[in-house]
């Protein structure tokens, strides 16, 4: 029983964090990569490595049968799917288990239900997990659409069944809005996941991100407490952290037991992420999606409670029952994690591409650093912008934003522009100390304090 | 007849068409105004759109749809 070779199905830091988590279990690693990332850090780090393909993704981290191929070829017996890409591609899970191989995530038809926006809030309110006024299920037709938006009442949003991670989401502010935005959203949701299906969501104008991790074993279910996600940019996160400092505890309590319920109502198998959206106000919270999949801001979770997440979903992919009991999982101190991507923050973040060339990594006491880079990598231009993590941890969230300013302080990549000065800026913003900020908050002070982000770095 | 080339100021993937189920910006044969769209590049899945300088006639494309391509690589070429 277990896993004893994982192919690892995606590329960058998360592929980096893969590694390492099967190398302390003793586990062989084989990396599929692009021919973009032949010279990767993760090709490098792995045991095997095996070329699926050229450098668009289309052709290579979404090639299935390239990467099923690479399997059996090498004889992996698991395949992790890290974030993007296929994690959340619900043949590709099927196709894996059907060639006899462990998918590192739950099944096929877990992703479909839990991946699919409408049906997802069907089995959130069947738990008993309050859900956002929207659409019950997906729409049809754009009169019917309209119709429905007129009801839930403007702003709304209008959202890909098969979306994620923010993408396929547009807000229409009134009918008219709606008529425009409403076919050029089935149209993009189409083309980016293969499937046009939209449903509509009421916008809550000042909420908080807050989600759950969770973790399953189709039997036992915990959940590690929540992340707060509220610092976003055109609803990409930028700013994560654990806990919450907005929920009292025993708001922390229900919040956290809600996605248990949601878990054990599906039988959850994996590692998993429930969704909120938290209005300070009233102190509501409401579903809004389920990711089945490791998420990006994971490290944040594994810093304040100590446990390994990509370990526990490969043992747990492996047939292993989960590792730890809910009272087994304490909240210790405080984390912070910031998003270093190639972009450039004083040039309205366009996407630096460029060759890091000086590379110097933080380090010290509570700081932890999940990257991709070393010294002369040329950055490719045909994926997503994330370099690496910071995460720190301290005893409290005054003290982790201290060692945060301390730690961004000493990155160093040379002729790379990154968005590190944006984090030393926003360390030093009084709503961001006093935690006072909302899913809407960063980008008018974006817009406020653009062209004050120095590119230089210190020394 | 002057010829002329277009190139993509940036790395990343190439697209001929602004989306999967659309018709390509341009054709082979076709007539292009300076400012005209011929392609898109995603760089860090950022799009940006690749337009003609000058006005002429599209004689060939140099880059195919979904083709890798570098800085300063000749994406088409005008005759006017």
């Amino acid at each position: 029983m277990g896993i004893t070779k994982l192919l690892i199905a995606n590329r960058g830091e998360i592929a980096v964090r893969i590694i390492r988590a099967a190398k302390e279990m003793g586990i062989r690693t084989v990396q599929v990569h692009s021919a973009a990332d032949a010279g990767s850090l993760a090709v490098e780090m792995a045991d095997e490595a095996i070329e699926i393909g050229p450098p668009p993704a289309s052709k290579s981290y979404l090639n299935i049968a390239a990467i099923l191929d690479a399997a059996r070829q090498s004889g992996a017996d698991g395949i992790h799917p890290g974030y993007g890409f296929l994690a959340e591609n619900a043949d590709f899970a099927d196709a894996v288990e059907a060639a006899g191989i462990a998918f590192v995530g739950p099944t096929g038809d877990m992703i479909r239900a839990m991946g699919d926006k409408a049906s997802a809030r069907r089995a959130a309110q069947k738990a008993g997990v309050p859900t956002v006024p929207g659409s019950d299920g997906v729409i049809g037709d754009l009169a019917e659409a309209a119709r429905s938006a007129d009801e839930i009442g403007f702003p709304v949003m209008i959202k890909a069944t098969a979306g994620g991670g923010g993408r396929g989401i547009r807000v229409a502010e009134n009918a008219r809005d709606f008529a425009n935005l409403a076919p050029q959203a089935a149209a993009e949701a189409k083309s980016a996941f293969g499937d046009g299906g939209l449903y509509l969501e009421k916008l809550i104008a000042r909420a908080r991100h807050i989600e759950v991790q969770i973790l399953g074993d189709g039997t036992n279910f915990v959940h590690c407490f929540e992340r707060e996600c509220s610092l976003q940019r055109r609803r990409q996160k930028v700013w994560e952290e654990a806990p919450s400092m907005a929920l009292t505890d025993a708001q922390r309590a229900d919040l956290c037991m809600s996605a248990v319920a949601l878990a054990q109502a599906v039988k959850y198998r994996g590692a998993g992420t429930v969704e909120y959206l938290y209005d300070d106000e009233t102190g509501a919270f409401y579903f809004i999606e389920m990711n089945t999949r490791i998420q990006v801001e994971h490290p944040v979770t594994e810093c304040v409670t100590g446990l390994d997440l990509v370990a526990e979903m490969i043992a747990i992919a492996g047939g292993k029952p989960l590792s730890v009991r809910q009272e087994d999982i304490q909240l210790r101190g405080h984390a912070i994690e910031v998003r270093i991507n190639a972009e450039d923050p004083a040039n309205n973040f366009a996407p630096f591409p460029g060759i890091v060339d000086g590379f110097r990594a933080p380090g010290g006491p509570g700081v932890r650093f999940d990257h991709m880079l070393y010294d002369g990598y040329q950055i490719p231009p045909f994926y997503d912008s994330l370099l690496g993590k910071l995460i720190v941890t301290a005893d409290d969230r005054p003290a982790a934003i201290t060692r945060l300013k301390r730690a961004v302080g000493e990155l160093r990549t040379g002729g790379l522009k990154t968005t590190a000065p944006l984090f030393l800026a926003l360390a030093e913003d009084a709503d961001v100390q006093a935690g006072n900020y909302h899913t809407k908050w960063l980008e008018p002070w974006l817009a406020e304090h653009a062209g004050t982000f120095s590119d230089e770095e210190g020394t | 007849m002057a010829k002329s080339e277009i190139r993509s100021p940036l790395p990343g993937v190439f697209y001929r068409r602004p989306s999967p189920e659309e018709k390509n910006y341009k054709e082979v044969g076709d007539d292009v105004k300076a400012g005209d769209v011929v392609g898109l590049v995603e760089v860090m899945k950022t799009y940006t759109e690749v337009k003609s300088d000058a006005d002429g006639k599209l004689t060939a494309f140099l880059a195919e749809d979904e083709d890798a391509i570098m800085p300063g690589q000749v994406i088409a070429e005008l005759e006017s």
